[in-house]
């Protein structure tokens, strides 16, 4: 399986430091792209290189060269990891330029992607080797390294809590109540809002459950679809001992309808909260009845082991 | 989007799966003229995009004239899970011997299309005993494995052929349209042993509709869900009398979530995205302006990227032009936060520091 820690951190160097890695961004002349290229740079995410069709020779900021497609930005920079701006319509062309071009980390934005076409790309990448976050993610942080994201900074701190979520501003809410509590973020992971994502929960805890410097994690989940199910049964199988906190979003939302995620609606009993909520129970993880709690019951649990 | 009843037995046809003769109408007069056309005794059916009409009564048999004129306006005037009736649609009865399920879903965690079928169909899918559920990749489901799911609910023989027949034209409908799901329940055996789709429900990928014209006569959206659509933002409306804005799904859920738990009832769910700007809460706020049986605003918003001032200043310019007269009980969380209580001070907006205490304040308003 491919490692998420290594290719966004790469290895420790003779002082035990990790490295930046290096970072393209495709769509990185829109509006939303430059935007968060700026303020990527401003964290300190190495990003070497942009991708705009039409555009290539010309530089960002007169200091990052734009290419023409991923294939030249790899064979010009050797990055591993690329994050998509591209308008929905065009994703499914960006990701097979980065999956056919050596990217090993591909970080989805881009909310709307037909169900068909992010399938297709996850498929791409399972060949390839590749890891695919999103579509429709904020993106991943590991804070005081590296953000590839559209996530504000503010909320992160560097720490040893993973947390997983399929919301963008409740993993912003959620990791900022955890920062003042004083658990710092070892990773935090948008798995986004659709209803098929290119890492599921499942697929998320399993790349960060290994690493030594890991002590919790913290699942936020909300109604649609069952990977909080799957998770659960999967942290039931695997027997993983260390701390887990849930909070699941739309406890009281009406069935049949899509609260603002694609993947966010109930139909029949699949994806409803309870189901989620008494899975978490079987798999001995409090869920937390508003994003609040969540610091406390984690204090909780760390207290308690 | 989710198609109504009538709607998705349109797809049935047009993919050459067999339904019972039926039309449907929005208007009495029409429907005078769709009885007449189709002949006594069908059954009137109510479209709404939620199950359970059934349970509700909004599915009547209807024998004379005397009963249409007496049941067909209730039909219409009528609401299912504060769902109010969309059409009308008058069926002939079908000589029922059995009544079997059949659907095909996408499957999220699988990420492929997965077959649902069963020997006893009619109730809703939670109810649906004996499943035999088959994944079956992203392509057209082959005979071969409709034959084995045929097998596993006991068809054969001819019963077997125009199930294989009717799974693989569903299995067209599915991929061509970009369904999530595509269901037939009841799938009955008449008592002539022919096989017949009686309802059918078909959900497609809202994402997919820029490839998909032929659908958009489908697409059904109340004027405001229309606005909210074109603004960017999500809007689903309820019943209740508390706006709940909010940026981000998951954030408004929980805050929605929230004032259920406190007693609230919410006249909306709108999520202004990720990404709010003064000109889309403003946006937001004429949207609610124009919801009569609103009493109260409740905002719960993270600035994160955004700034809570620019937030701020689309609620004094609504106040400047006098877009609401509601009280809004908010809580701005993040950059510039306290910039923004002090622009809001001697305005009809009250701050909160925790999104509880909001709650609080904008259900007991509500329920004043």
């Amino acid at each position: 399986m491919t490692d998420i820690y290594e290719i966004l951190r790469g290895k420790k160097d003779a002082d035990g430091n990790y490295q930046k890695q290096p970072v393209i961004v495709q769509g990185i002349t829109g509006k939303y792209g430059s935007t968060h290229t700026k303020l990527m740079l401003d964290y300190g995410t190495n990003i070497v290189a942009g991708v705009t069709p039409g555009k290539g020779g010309q530089k960002f900021e007169d200091k990052i060269p734009i290419y023409e497609s991923v294939k030249d930005a790899v064979e010009a920079t050797g990055a591993e990891i690329s994050i998509v701006f591209v308008p929905a319509k065009f994703f499914l062309n960006a990701a097979k330029d980065a999956l056919n071009s050596g990217i090993k980390l591909l970080v989805a934005i881009p909310e709307h992607v037909p169900i068909r076409d992010a399938m297709e790309a996850i498929e791409l990448a399972k060949q390839k080797d590749a890891v695919m976050i999103g579509p429709n993610t904020p993106g991943v942080i590991v804070p005081g390294l590296i953000k590839v994201g559209i996530m504000p900074a503010s909320p992160f701190s560097s720490g040893k809590v993973a947390v997983l979520s399929k919301s963008g501003t409740l993993l912003y809410e959620i990791s900022n109540n955890l920062t003042s509590a004083g658990f710092g973020q070892n990773i935090t992971i948008g798995i986004g809002g659709d209803p098929v994502n290119g890492t599921r929960m499942i697929d998320a805890f399993d790349m960060v459950k290994d690493d030594p410097e890991l002590e919790a994690m913290v699942v936020v989940g909300e109604i649609g679809g069952d990977s909080e199910e799957i998770l659960a049964q999967h942290i039931i199988d695997t027997g993983f001992k260390k701390p887990i906190v849930g909070y699941i979003a739309g406890r009281q939302a009406p069935k049949e309808k899509r609260m603002g995620h694609a993947g966010a609606i109930v139909m029949g009993t699949y994806g409803s909260a309870e189901s989620k909520i008494s899975m978490f129970a079987k798999a001995n993880i409090p869920v937390a009845k508003r994003p609040g709690e969540v610091a406390v019951l984690l204090a909780g649990k760390m207290g308690s082991q | 989007m989710r198609l109504l009843e009538y709607q998705a037995k349109e797809l049935f046809k047009e993919f050459g799966i067999r339904t019972p003769p039926s039309i449907s109408s929005t208007d009495i007069e029409k429907g005078r003229k769709d009885a007449k056309e189709l002949g006594y005794p069908f059954v009137i059916k109510v479209q709404v995009p939620v199950g359970g009409r059934g349970k509700a009564g909004g599915i009547q048999k209807c024998n004379s004239d005397d009963e249409f004129e007496l049941k067909y306006p209730q039909l219409l005037n009528m609401s299912i899970k504060g769902e109010k009736t969309r059409a009308i649609l008058l069926e002939k009865m079908a000589d029922i011997e059995k009544e079997l399920y059949l659907s095909l879903f996408l499957n999220r965690s699988k990420r492929c299309y997965t077959i649902i079928a069963s020997s006893e169909g009619g109730v809703e899918i939670e109810s649906v005993k004996n499943q035999t559920i088959r994944e079956v990749g992203l392509g057209d489901v082959d005979a071969q494995t409709a034959k084995e799911v045929a097998n596993e609910i006991g068809l054969k023989d001819s019963q077997e052929e125009q199930f294989v027949e009717m799974l693989q034209k569903l299995s067209k409908l599915t991929i061509e349209k970009e369904a999530e799901l595509a269901e037939i329940n009841p799938l009955a055996i008449l008592k002539d042993g022919t096989l017949m789709a009686l309802d059918g429900k078909v959900m497609t990928d809202d994402n997919s509709n820029f490839r998909h014209e032929e659908l958009q006569k489908y697409q059904e959206k109340s004027e405001l869900e229309e606005q909210a659509e074109k603004s960017g933002f999500s809007l689903v409306e309820l019943d209740g009398n508390i706006a709940v804005i909010g940026n981000g799904a998951g954030l408004v859920m929980s805050t929605f979530d929230l004032v259920t738990d406190n007693g609230g009832k919410p006249a909306t769910f709108l999520d202004v995205g990720g990404g709010a700007t003064t000109e889309s809460v403003y946006e937001a706020l004429t949207l609610i302006s124009k919801m009569k049986r609103v009493k109260g605003i409740l905002v719960n918003l993270y600035g994160g990227i955004v700034k809570t001032t620019t937030v701020a200043e689309a609620f004094i310019q609504a106040y400047n032009n006098n877009l609401i007269d509601l009280p809004v009980f908010a809580r701005l969380m993040g950059t510039e936060s306290d910039k923004a209580k002090e622009m809001l001070k001697d305005t009809k907006t009250k701050m909160f520091d925790s999104i509880e205490e909001a709650i609080n304040g904008v259900v007991m308003e509500a329920n004043k």
